[in-house]
C-alpha cells in the first residue's frame, strides 16, 4: 500500500468519483447522522457497532479511501483537505466508522504525526487506518477538566521506563478502545506547564482499571481510568521529557479541530447533536402541533440554526485551510455550536409539549426522547472543552484581548493553590 | 464576505470602497439626514460608472458582471455599502435592471440603457400596506383594458420612489402575478414620503389610482410573473443580507477598538472576562452571518434548489442576530452608543431598516417551515 515512489496526485474529481462508486456500492445508507449522547444502548449493541466500525474502516482502507491527508509513508493517501471534503460530501447519508474518527485521528493521530518518533508513527498510524487501533485521550482528570495542564497524574522514572499513577476521566468508550495518548506530570518542582510529558499506552492491562460512568440519562459510554504503577517504556514517550506542553498545545488545537480536521472522515451533512428543522417538524407532527403558528416559528428557527451551522463550519474550515482565518478560529465555530445546540434542544423540548415531562414509549414516538435530551442539554457546552474556555480562546487568541490572570505561573507546581479535597 | 474573492472582484470591491470613503464619510451622512433625496444624481451617475448598475444585466443588454456570477459581484458592493451605511437605492435599482434585462425584451431597452448609465433610476414596488403587509400578500390589481393595462392599489414602503423615473410594479391578475414598468409621472400615480430610521434611504407610499399604461409596459407575461417575482425577492433578500453583514462588521470593529481604548478601574474593557466572553459570542454570530450570507448569495446566483431556503435563512438569521449584535455593541459602548454624535448608530439604522424589508425574520421562519413541509411531502 505505501509507496515511496512519488506518484502524481490523484485528481480531485477522479477521487470523488471513486469514493462515490465505492460508498454507494458497499456502505449501508443510514440517512443523516446525528451525533449525540443517547441513553441506554445495550453493551452487546455497542460492541456490535464498534466491530462494524472497525470493519468499515478496514473497507475504506482497502478501497484507498482512508487517511486521505495522512502521508503515504504511513499508509495514507497523501492527498489534500479538498479531497477529504469530497469524501465527506460523498459519504453523507451512509454509515461511516464514527467511533474511529474522533479522538483516534484528531487529535491522537495528528499529535503522533507531529511529535511521534518514526517508529511510533510506523507502528500506530497504519493500524489506526486499518481500524485495528482505536485511540482515546487520557487528558481530563477528576481534579479539573478545563485546566488540562494542571494534570496530577504522575510519571516517575523506573529504570529505562516510567511508572504512571493517577486517574483520567471522560474518555468515551475506553472500555472498548485500544490505546491512549496520556498527559502526565514528570516534574513537580517547576512551573505547571514546564513539568509535563506525553506518553502512549495500551488501555487494557492489569494496572489500569476502567470504570464506566453512568450519565443522568442512563448512558454508560464515558469512563474513568485508574492508573496504578502503569509501566511505560521510554520508547512510548511522545516529545521530550518535560516538554509535554509543547505537544499539549498542539494536542488542544487538534482537539478543537475535531470533526473539521482534515484527518477525520465525517459526513458533510452531519449534525453534531443538532436537531434541525426536519426533525423538529417531525416532532411537531407527532405532538399534533404542526399548525400552531408559534411552533412553526420554532421549526423555522431550528432549520435556520442547522443550516447556518453547516455554512459556518464550511467557512471556518476554508478559512483555516487557506490561512485567511486564524488557526484558532475553530473556537468560533465551537461557541456557535454550543449556543445553537442549546437552543435547538430547548426548541425540541418546547415542541414536544407535555410529553417532555411524562411520556409513553408505546404512543409518543420521537416525543419520548425530548425530556431526557433536555436534561442533557448542556453536554454540548461541556464536552471537548467548555464554552467558557472556547470564549477565552476566541477573545484572547482570535481577537487579541488580554489573557486572564492566573496564580499558577512562576511557581513550582507543587505550591500552586489547589482544591483542599484534591489529592496531593 | 467572501474569503477568497478573485483579483477582479477585489478590484471592483476596492474601487467602490474607496469611492464611498471619499464621497460619503460620516460627516456627509449626517449632512444628508435633512436632504429630501438622500443622495445626489451626479453621485449616483459616478457610481454607475463604477459598475453598480450593470452587474445583473446581460452583456447583450449593455451590462456585464466581473466573474459571471453577477449577484456574487453585486453582493460585494452591497456589503461595502453596509460597511459605510452608504446612501443610494442600489438593491431595488439593480433588481429592476435585472428584471428588464431578463424578461423585458427590447421594449424596455431605452429605459434600461438610462438605468445602466445612471441617468435615470428605477425602483421596485412590492410591499403593500396593512392588511396586505405580510410576506407574499399582493393585492394591487393589474388588468387588461383594450390594448392597455390598468393598475389600482397602493404600495409601501417603496425605496427612492421620488427619485425614480420608472416603477416596476408587482400586482395581481386573477390567480397569478403581473409586473409592469410604470413611468413615475404617469397620471394617477401619487408618491408620498414616509419616515424611516435610516439616515439616507428614503421610502415612499405610492398610490396607483386607475393608472393606465400601454401593454408594451408589461414586463413578462401577465399573470405569469410568480417565478420572476420569487427570483427578485430572493435577490433582494440576499443582497440586503450582505449589506446587513457589512453593517454588523463595522459595528463590531468599532466596538472591538473601543474595548481596547476605553479604560475603567485602571484596566481596558477588553481585559474583563465578562466583556471578553460577550465579544466571543458576537464574533461567532458575525462569522455565522458572513457564512450564511455568502452561501445564500451563491445559491440564488446559481438558481440552486436551495436558493429559496437559504435566502430565507439568511434573512431570518442576519435580521435577528445582526440586530442583537448591534444592540450589544451599543450596550458595550455605554451612553456614547446612543448619541447622534457617535457613528455606531449608522450601522444599527441600516440593519434595522434592512431587517424590516421583504418580510420579517419571523415571516421567513414560517416560510421555511412551509418549505420543509413541501420537501417532506415530496420525499
Amino acid at each position: 500500500m505505501s509507496s515511496l515512489v512519488a506518484a502524481e496526485m490523484e485528481d480531485l474529481e477522479a477521487f470523488r468519483g471513486r469514493a462515490r462508486a465505492f460508498i454507494r456500492g458497499n456502505l449501508r445508507p443510514i440517512g443523516s447522522t446525528v451525533m449525540t449522547v443517547r441513553s441506554r444502548v445495550s453493551d452487546e449493541e455497542e460492541l456490535a457497532a464498534v466491530a462494524r466500525d472497525r470493519e468499515v474502516q478496514r473497507m475504506l482502507f482497502d478501497a484507498r479511501l482512508a487517511g486521505v491527508c495522512v502521508p503515504r509513508e504511513y499508509d495514507g493517501l497523501g492527498l489534500t483537505p479538498a479531497h477529504q471534503r469530497a469524501l465527506n460530501e460523498e459519504i453523507a447519508g451512509f454509515e461511516f466508522p464514527s467511533r474511529i474518527q474522533v479522538p483516534t485521528f484528531a487529535p491522537c493521530a495528528a499529535v503522533l504525526l507531529e511529535f511521534g518518533t518514526e517508529e511510533q508513527k510506523r507502528r500506530h498510524i497504519p493500524a489506526m487506518l486499518r481500524g485495528e487501533e482505536i485511540w482515546m485521550q487520557f487528558l481530563s482528570e477528576p481534579s479539573g477538566g478545563s485546566d488540562v495542564a494542571g494534570a496530577l497524574t504522575s510519571a516517575t522514572r523506573d529504570g529505562d521506563g516510567w511508572l504512571l499513577n493517577g486517574s483520567k476521566v471522560w474518555t468515551t468508550g475506553a472500555w472498548w478502545s485500544d490505546w491512549a495518548l496520556c498527559l502526565a506530570r514528570t516534574d513537580w518542582d517547576v512551573a505547571k506547564h514546564a513539568g509535563l510529558t506525553v506518553f502512549i499506552l495500551p488501555i487494557h492491562q492489569p494496572s489500569i482499571d476502567v470504570h464506566r460512568i453512568e450519565m443522568l440519562n442512563g448512558n454508560r459510554e464515558f469512563c474513568q481510568e485508574f492508573l496504578n504503577d502503569v509501566r511505560v517504556p521510554d520508547d512510548d514517550r511522545v516529545g521530550d521529557v518535560n516538554d509535554g506542553w509543547t505537544v499539549g498545545t498542539r494536542w488542544m488545537f487538534h482537539e478543537r479541530m475535531s470533526y473539521n480536521s482534515p484527518l477525520v472522515t465525517f459526513p458533510a451533512d452531519a449534525i453534531h447533536g443538532v436537531a434541525g428543522g426536519a426533525s423538529t417538524l417531525e416532532l411537531a407532527r407527532a405532538a399534533g402541533r404542526a399548525d400552531d403558528a408559534r411552533v412553526r416559528d420554532l421549526i423555522g428557527e431550528a432549520q435556520t440554526l442547522e443550516i447556518v451551522w453547516r455554512e459556518l463550519q464550511r467557512r471556518v474550515g476554508e478559512g483555516i485551510a487557506t490561512g485567511t482565518m486564524s488557526s484558532q478560529s475553530s473556537a468560533v465555530a465551537r461557541v456557535f455550536h454550543c449556543l445553537a445546540t442549546m437552543r435547538q434542544t430547548t426548541i425540541a423540548f418546547d415542541v414536544a409539549g407535555g410529553a417532555g415531562g411524562a411520556w409513553s414509549n408505546d404512543d409518543d414516538g420521537p416525543l419520548a426522547r425530548a425530556g431526557t435530551d433536555f436534561l442533557m442539554r448542556q453536554v454540548s457546552c461541556i464536552g471537548g472543552g467548555t464554552t467558557e474556555m472556547a470564549r477565552n480562546v476566541v477573545s484572547e487568541r482570535v481577537l487579541g484581548m488580554p489573557r486572564e490572570r492566573t496564580l499558577d505561573k512562576d511557581v513550582a507546581f507543587r505550591d500552586v493553590p489547589r482544591s483542599p479535597t484534591a489529592k496531593r | 464576505m467572501l474569503l477568497q474573492p478573485t483579483s477582479d472582484q477585489e478590484l471592483l470591491r476596492e474601487t467602490t470602497a474607496r469611492f464611498l470613503d471619499e464621497t460619503v464619510p460620516p460627516a456627509e451622512l449626517r449632512r444628508l439626514r435633512d436632504d429630501p433625496v438622500g443622495f445626489a444624481d451626479a453621485w449616483w451617475k459616478r457610481g454607475a460608472e463604477l459598475g453598480w448598475t450593470s452587474l445583473l444585466v446581460s452583456e447583450e443588454n449593455g451590462g456585464g458582471s466581473i466573474s459571471d456570477r453577477g449577484l456574487v459581484d453585486l453582493s460585494l458592493l452591497t456589503y461595502e455599502f453596509g460597511r459605510r451605511a452608504a446612501p443610494g437605492p442600489l438593491v431595488p435599482a439593480s433588481i429592476v435592471a435585472a428584471a428588464l434585462s431578463g424578461t423585458g425584451g427590447n421594449a424596455h431597452a431605452p429605459v434600461l440603457a438610462r438605468l445602466l448609465s445612471g441617468d435615470a433610476i428605477a425602483t421596485w414596488c412590492l410591499a403593500e400596506p396593512r392588511p396586505n403587509d405580510r410576506l407574499g400578500a399582493i393585492a394591487l390589481e393589474i388588468r387588461s383594458d383594450g390594448g392597455d393595462v390598468l393598475l389600482s392599489g397602493v404600495k409601501r414602503p417603496v425605496e427612492a420612489a421620488a427619485s425614480a423615473s420608472h416603477l416596476l410594479v408587482t400586482g395581481r391578475t386573477g390567480d397569478g402575478l403581473t409586473q409592469v414598468l410604470v413611468p413615475a409621472d404617469a397620471p394617477g400615480v401619487t408618491i408620498a414620503p414616509m419616515e424611516s430610521v435610516d439616515l439616507t434611504r428614503r421610502f415612499h407610499r405610492v398610490t396607483f389610482e386607475s393608472v393606465r399604461v400601454p401593454a408594451s409596459a408589461l414586463v413578462g407575461e401577465p399573470g405569469r410573473a410568480d417565478m420572476q417575482v420569487e427570483r427578485q425577492l430572493q435577490q433582494a433578500l440576499v443582497l440586503l443580507a450582505a449589506e446587513s453583514v457589512g453593517a454588523m462588521q463595522s459595528g463590531f470593529d468599532m466596538t472591538l477598538a473601543w474595548a481596547f481604548d476605553r479604560f475603567s478601574f485602571g484596566r481596558p474593557l477588553a481585559s474583563y472576562q465578562a466583556i471578553k466572553h460577550r465579544f466571543a459570542d458576537l464574533k461567532a454570530w458575525l462569522e455565522a452571518s458572513h457564512a450564511i450570507a455568502d452561501a445564500a448569495v451563491a445559491a440564488v446566483d446559481a438558481g440552486s434548489e436551495e436558493a429559496a431556503e437559504l435566502a430565507s435563512i439568511a434573512k431570518a438569521y442576519v435580521g435577528d442576530q445582526g440586530a442583537e449584535l448591534l444592540q450589544d455593541c451599543v450596550q458595550l459602548h455605554g451612553g456614547i452608543g446612543v448619541t447622534f454624535e457617535h457613528d455606531l448608530h449608522f450601522f444599527l439604522r441600516r440593519l434595522t431598516v434592512d431587517r424590516a424589508l421583504y418580510g420579517t425574520p419571523a415571516e421567513h421562519r414560517q416560510r421555511l417551515t412551509a418549505l420543509l413541509e413541501r420537501r417532506a411531502e415530496a420525499a
